[in-house]
């Protein structure tokens, strides 16, 4: 995997939760450009143990000078983004992936609705450029808790005018989804990126509605859910690892030298994905990777998320 | 790589093409093992031995300038050759930065790209070509951008566009093909297009293959070499010209074996595109003549137990039928069936 050392030449608190990193490579090269919608995968030590959080590129995919990303502080997360927030100053080295697209427009759409809840507006920050240079015609639709949460609301209102709707919800303002969803012409497409609860409202109305499933497009990087330790089996390896309660399935198969290829470690690309030969107990699947009748065969697991209760499962690694 | 000489060659009519000692030891032969099967075969396209194929990411050669001339015969006759759908405007741009960047980097006395801002100054010295254009406007360029870059390269080109949980070929610069056609498969998914693979589909080569390059990374392009085999050193092997090649398979005889058939190597290389999230797909072609092929026992040896233990399906499938058992007579002089180390290596 390519990967990038960067500096943060800038930080910025956009929001009481939200602050706003400007990276710029250590060996004073320039970044690729990048496609609207990509995300890197930003590395950290935390405690002598690598830890990867994925984020949206939202800045302009021309400026190859500086990558910019944004962290939401998760308290109740494993540290990720309190690390981001705590320990990274202006000047702090990291090491990031090659920008990764799990979220494109579909270039195809002959109309492009967006739909953002929260932090979950970076990934649209980038394709409103893409957007607009290819003249597309498109609808954002932002949704916040209040008005100081309202990162980027003012850019956005005057980068797209009367495309963007913004609704904040201590002012009673609501998105009807069935409003939206149900009044637009053949060949939109929907994209939408925030908390869970929001995106799977977005992909149950547009089923409802009878959409079609490729123009129904979602990004959700999960962060890993924790719960208690348990055993698995290694097929390849032949041998048996314990993968404790703070440590996902992938970082106990790093830890024991086993290396599956991986990339997003949020359940969303499908790199990590491992066969599950044999299995005595049951899978909580956490990714948005795998179907749901693959997840049901309890046959494939995404270690980057997902978790067991089993006293046996074999792995084919 | 100062000292490329060009050739002055033919690759239709009189078929002057040949390949100097030097392009010989270079061919990428791509038997490790006495026995061919159907596989994905992928690698990093990472920089490997100096002077060898796989030094950079685009190959130029000997047969630069001939190839070039060739391309350009069949664009006039067949301007169906070059065919790009309207979304694919992102990844046109990117292919053509792609490839300017990387020949004024690995060719710098044959290729030089200056950049004031977005003004770009292109310079090709082998074929006497220098023209300044605006990147991403494309009322500043003579032509599409992906048809000014691919009538420059050696080689193929098809742009995929990544969406719907598949790949879809929306472009091609297609000269050189081995039997396919480029009107026929732009706009297909990757399955349609590969609809044809006999022994692929059944063992889900074909599904693997596609999420493998569904996650092609930027910065991380990958390759895997092909083969089949072709009557004289024609590029322009296209089911449209049928009539005119297709006929040759019949004039072989032991006597011209080693002059006639020649083996048809496909370096295929595969770059994530950043502006589009698309993908290039290369496809560039290297011929070598059995007689040139045989100056290297060791190969001669390799590809006659590939040719004898060959399955009679793909026979069929890469059109070796008519001529395969007089590749193998052929051959068999250089066989004396002592075991051969893996490797694809010419000594």
């Amino acid at each position: 995997m390519s990967t990038l050392n960067v500096r943060v030449a800038a930080i910025e608190q956009v929001t009481p939760l939200v602050k706003h990193f400007t990276l710029m490579r250590e060996d004073g090269q320039h970044f690729p450009t990048f496609s609207g919608g990509s995300h890197v995968v930003v590395a950290m030590d935390i405690n002598g143990r690598t830890h990867r959080n994925a984020y949206s590129l939202m800045g302009s995919p021309d400026d190859t000078e500086a990558y910019h990303i944004s962290v939401r502080r998760q308290e109740h997360s494993r540290g990720g983004s309190v690390f981001m927030h705590d320990n990274v100053v202006e000047g702090s080295q990291l090491q990031i992936t090659m920008p990764v697209n799990l979220f494109s427009l579909s270039k195809m759409g002959r109309k492009h609705i967006l739909i953002a809840g929260g932090i979950g507006i970076t990934p649209f920050m980038s394709q409103l450029h893409d957007i607009q240079r290819n003249g597309y015609n498109y609808e954002l639709h932002y949704a916040f808790r209040s008005l100081e949460h309202g990162a980027f609301s003012d850019q956005l209102k005057a980068r797209c005018g009367n495309h963007a709707h913004i609704y904040v919800d201590r002012l009673g303002q609501k998105l009807d989804l069935r409003e939206l969803l149900g009044s637009q012409p053949l060949g939109t497409h929907v994209y939408v990126c925030g908390p869970s609860s929001m995106v799977t409202a977005v992909l149950e109305t547009a089923r409802e509605l009878g959409w079609p499933e490729n123009h129904i497009h979602s990004e959700q990087f999960t962060a890993p859910p924790m719960g208690d330790a348990f055993t698995v089996q290694l097929a390849k390896s032949k041998t048996e690892i314990t993968v404790p309660n703070d440590i996902t399935l992938l970082e106990a198969l790093e830890t024991a030298g086993v290396n599956p290829d991986s990339l997003c470690r949020g359940g969303a690309c499908g790199r990590c994905e491992l066969d599950v030969l044999e299995l005595d107990g049951e899978i909580f699947h956490h990714d948005h990777y795998l179907s749901d009748a693959e997840k049901a065969s309890n046959r494939k697991i995404m270690p980057c998320v997902s978790r067991a209760r089993c006293t046996h499962m074999l792995l084919d690694i | 790589m100062g000292c490329l000489a060009f050739k002055k060659e033919t690759f239709r009519d009189d078929y002057t093409y040949r390949n100097s000692p030097e392009a010989i030891h270079r061919f990428p032969f791509p038997f490790p093992e006495d026995k061919y099967m159907y596989s994905v075969n992928i690698e990093p396209h990472v920089s490997i031995k100096p002077g060898s194929v796989f030094e950079f990411p685009f190959d130029i050669d000997e047969h630069y300038v001939a190839e070039c001339q060739d391309k350009a015969i069949t664009l006039a006759k067949d301007p169906g050759r070059y065919a790009v759908l309207p979304h694919m405007m992102d990844a046109q741009w990117d292919v053509l930065e792609l490839i300017m960047e990387s020949l004024s980097r690995d060719y710098p006395d044959q290729f030089k790209l200056t950049k004031d801002g977005n003004r770009w100054t292109w310079h090709n010295l082998p074929l006497g070509i220098q023209d300044t254009f605006t990147f991403g406007d494309r009322s500043t360029m003579a032509m599409d951008p992906f048809e000014y870059i691919g009538r420059q390269t050696q080689g193929d080109f098809v742009l995929l566009d990544q969406r719907e949980g598949t790949l879809f070929a929306d472009a091609g610069c297609i000269t050189s093909q081995a039997d396919w056609s480029l009107a026929f498969d732009v706009g297909m998914s990757w399955h349609q297009w590969h609809a044809p693979v006999p022994r692929a589909t059944e063992i889900g080569v074909m599904d693997r293959a596609l999420k493998f390059m569904m996650n092609l990374q930027l910065g991380s392009p990958v390759r895997r070499l092909n083969w089949t085999m072709t009557i004289n050193p024609r590029l322009d092997t296209s089911p449209e010209n049928y009539p005119q090649w297709g006929t040759d398979r019949n004039t072989v005889t032991p006597e011209n074996a080693g002059d006639k058939i020649h083996l048809r190597v496909e370096l295929q290389t595969l770059f994530r595109l950043p502006r589009s999230n698309g993908i290039v797909f290369s496809i560039r072609c290297y011929l070598i003549s059995l007689n040139e092929l045989a100056t290297y026992p060791r190969w001669a040896k390799r590809f006659h137990r590939i040719l004898r233990e060959l399955h009679p399906d793909l026979i069929e499938y890469k059109g070796l039928t008519k001529f395969h058992q007089i590749a193998v007579d052929w051959l068999a002089r250089f066989d004396d069936g002592a075991a051969l180390e893996i490797g694809t290596q010419p000594e």
